[in-house]
Formats: C-alpha cells, structure tokens, sequence
C-alpha cells in the first residue's frame, strides 16, 4: 500500500535554511544540505526547498544549492520560490531536482503548467495554492507570498490546475499557517473527494495529533510541516511511530 | 567501467550522483562498443515509451542492448524497454522479460500516477541482498510491468492488483522503482548491483 508522506519544507535565503519567527524578522537556521541529510536519515520521505531570496543573485546561489542537494540527497525533493518560465524549470531539473512548485506565476500564467508537464511529465509539476477564508465562507486565492488578492476559488482553481496537468497540489490554508492549531482538514477532505492527483497538506502543523488527523479525516497524501521540525519539537521518527500504532501506512 | 546508456530519456543526473555516492566509476555513453566493453550496465530513464524505444533504435542500441552478457539494470522506463511489449504507445519492446507493461486500472479509483513510497515483497535473488521483505521504496510511473512467475523477483501492489516491481533474467535485471531514490534501501540495491 502506497504510504502517506512526511515531507519537512525549509525556506531558504541566500544559501541558508530561515523560518520567519514574526513577519519581519528572519531568523537563520541552518545549512540545507545538512538539514536535508538529517531529516532524510530521520525518516522524511520527501523535501521541499523554497528559494525565498528576492535577488537575481539569490536566485544563482539557490541553483547551485539545488546542484548540492542533489549530489547528497537519496530522496525525492521538490524546490520551488520564484520559478515564473519554462526555463526556470528546465534549469532546476538540470541541476537534479525532482519536482518544481510553482505558485503565483501559475495564477498568471496559467499555461506555464501545462508547457512544463507535457515536456518533463505532470509528476514534475507541483501546483502550490495559498488561500484564506473570506467573508461568505469562500477560500480565496492569494499570490506573492498571501500578499495579493485574486479573484480565484481554491476548489474551482484546484480542479483547473489538475486538468492542465499539475501533478500534485500544495495548498496552505493561511488561516492555519503560523497558527499551530492543526490544518484546515475539511478543505483537505474536500479537495480529495473530487481530485484525482495527490494532495498535500500545508499550515498549522503543531502536533503530532494534528498530522495524524490530516492524513486520515482530512484524507491528505501527505503532510509538510517546517518549525515543528526545525526547531525539534517533533522529530520525524517519533512521529512516524505514532501514525503507524494508529494504523496510518507511513515507511519506518 | 560502468556504463549508462545515453539515449535521451530524460535526466540522467540521480543516478549519476548516486554512483557517485557508493564511489563507483562510470561514464555515459551511447556508443555501442563502450557499452558493450563495459562492466555493468544501466539503462535509467523517463518518458513516453515509445519515443524511448525510437531513441534507443537511432542510436543502433537494440541489438547491443539484447546481446550483452555482462549485469545489466533497466530502471523506470529503462526496464519496461526490456519487456515484450508496452500499452504505452502500443510499443513493441526488447522483449528481454518475458511480461507485457500495461497501464494501471483507472477503474480502480486509484491515483495515476503511481507516485510515493510503497513496499517490494516476494524478494528474490541477489539484487536484494541483505534489504528486507517490505522495504519501501520510491515510485514514479503510470505503466506497470505484469506478473510473470519465473522472473518477477519483487511484487509491489497498487490499484487493486500486484505487478512486478522488480524483474531478472540471467545478466539482466530491472526495477520499476528508483533506487536511486529510495534511501538507504535503493543504495543497497545499487550496491548489489554493481558488485555482480
């Protein structure tokens, strides 16, 4: 049986591991490859790398890291920050990714996903949608990091980017990003009823409990989780223990 | 010297470095005669099947590939070349494996592609030496190679039914999984490789 996946996400700025730990302040964390590596032997199934650097030199540093990355890393991984062209793609396979995740770009040009997917394959294309609840209970899309409105529905949007060939979705609720309350698992739930590619899950991770409740009601594929990882307040193979004594298909 | 075939499908970079990783020497190569003298072959790949086949025959590396007598590996879409046929493209293939490669059921409600970790049991052989029944490994593909009694030596089920995750005959092996991918597990299975 296919297992559900573990999958910590590091924010990278300049070649460094950061967590934001308040809007403006960054704080760094670590080097990424080390990191990678350590919770690759902890039990990861998969890492995403988010090149969060806004300069043109950020960016040529971030292609090399991905070069590192896949020099050390046994595991699929996924990078995505920035990625606007068919070429940015192109770029990050060359230097050994396994997935891109692509963002805002897709919301504006939403073409970009079906030119990657048909050349590289869908697998290769990961979808990431942001979203919040507005007034009337409908989730709004968001772009450049949750700062700009769109005027897309997550479950319209959702079903879009499958249909142009996105072969996975990342969506995280801003209403549970940051919150550690536990994820939007009845979005989650929602999602999988009419999608046909993987789902994960993304936003509020603050427990173990909180996992273990997205990937059974919430019916996730996957769950991705950073501070609790970085900052060792839930290590991965304690985690994983845990799902598999509650029945939860997760590789020990 | 190890060999992989170069023949433009897709990247070849993972397996590369995870050579690089047990310390292995190889080069890429799509020239007949350096396959053919090297120690170990590795067919990797990505892609749409019948293209794949199409690049393997302008390279004039059909014939070499059947005749080689040292170990070989065919990986993803570099093992479903080496079965009889593929549902993909209605390609006819090397036929080295005695098995048909056909598209997973989408009646069945499960998600295609195959994507993700899932465990290899039923281990035969000395590709798996030393990795234990029910391992996990790393899964990426639409199509699947069928079950064939004397030659599948790893099952892995998914959509309702059990294919080959792993095939062998003689000098030639493949697996459907990426090793290369799959963590300590994968590098064991390349290490057993390589020392054939």
């Amino acid at each position: 049986m296919l297992a559900k996946r573990i999958i910590p996400c590091l924010d990278v700025k300049n070649g460094q591991v950061v967590k934001g730990i308040n809007f403006e302040g960054l704080r760094e964390v670590g080097d990424p490859v080390e990191m990678g590596a350590a919770y690759s032997s902890e039990g990861a199934d998969e890492l995403v790398y988010l090149d969060i650097s806004a300069s043109f030199e950020g960016r040529r540093t971030f292609t090399d890291l991905v070069r590192r990355i896949a020099e050390r890393i046994d595991i699929p991984f996924t990078v995505g920050g920035g990625i606007s062209s068919f070429e940015d793609g192109a770029r990050l396979l060359d230097a050994g990714a396994d997935k891109i995740t692509i963002n805002s770009s897709a919301v504006y040009n939403p073409d970009l996903i079906g030119r990657i997917a048909s050349h590289y394959g869908s697998q290769f294309v990961v979808v990431a949608i942001d979203a919040r609840t507005v007034a009337d209970g409908r989730w709004q899309v968001m772009t450049h990091g949750g700062r700009k409105e769109t005027d897309k529905e997550l479950y319209s949007w959702a079903r879009e980017v499958q249909e142009r060939g996105a072969g996975e979705i990342l969506f995280t609720s801003m209403d549970h990003d940051g919150t550690k309350n536990g994820y939007a698992c009845q979005a989650y739930s929602k999602l999988a009823s009419f999608l046909t590619i993987p789902v994960i899950a993304s936003g509020g991770a603050g427990s173990i409990e909180h996992i273990r409740e997205v990937l059974s009601d919430g019916k996730a594929d996957a769950a991705l989780a950073a501070s609790i990882f970085h900052y060792g307040e839930i290590r991965i193979s304690d985690l994983k223990k845990s799902l598999l004594a509650s029945g939860i298909n997760v590789r020990i | 010297m190890i060999a992989i075939i170069d023949y433009n499908a897709g990247n070849l970079c993972s397996v590369e470095n995870a050579l690089r990783r047990l310390g292995a020497q190889f080069e890429v190569t799509s020239d007949p005669e350096r396959i053919a003298a090297a120690s170990h072959v590795l067919m990797p790949g990505v892609g749409e099947a019948s293209s794949a086949m199409e690049n393997l025959r302008e390279r004039g590396l059909v014939e070499v590939v059947k005749d080689l007598k040292q170990p070989v590996l065919g990986i993803c879409i570099g093992l479903q070349l080496m079965c009889t046929f593929s549902e993909e493209g209605r390609t006819p293939c090397l036929g080295v494996f005695d098995t048909a490669v056909r598209r997973f059921d989408p009646s069945s409600g499960a998600k295609i592609p195959h994507m993700g970790w899932n465990t290899i049991t039923g281990l035969k052989g000395p590709l798996f030496k030393g990795v234990q029944d029910g391992s996990f490994v790393y899964y990426v593909h639409s199509f699947r190679p069928e079950i064939t009694e004397e030659q599948t030596i790893a099952v892995t089920e998914y959509a309702g039914s059990p294919f080959s995750g792993a095939l062998c005959r003689d000098n030639f092996f493949g697996t459907q999984f990426h090793p290369e991918k799959s963590g300590p597990v994968g590098a064991r299975i390349l290490k057993n490789f390589i020392e054939l």
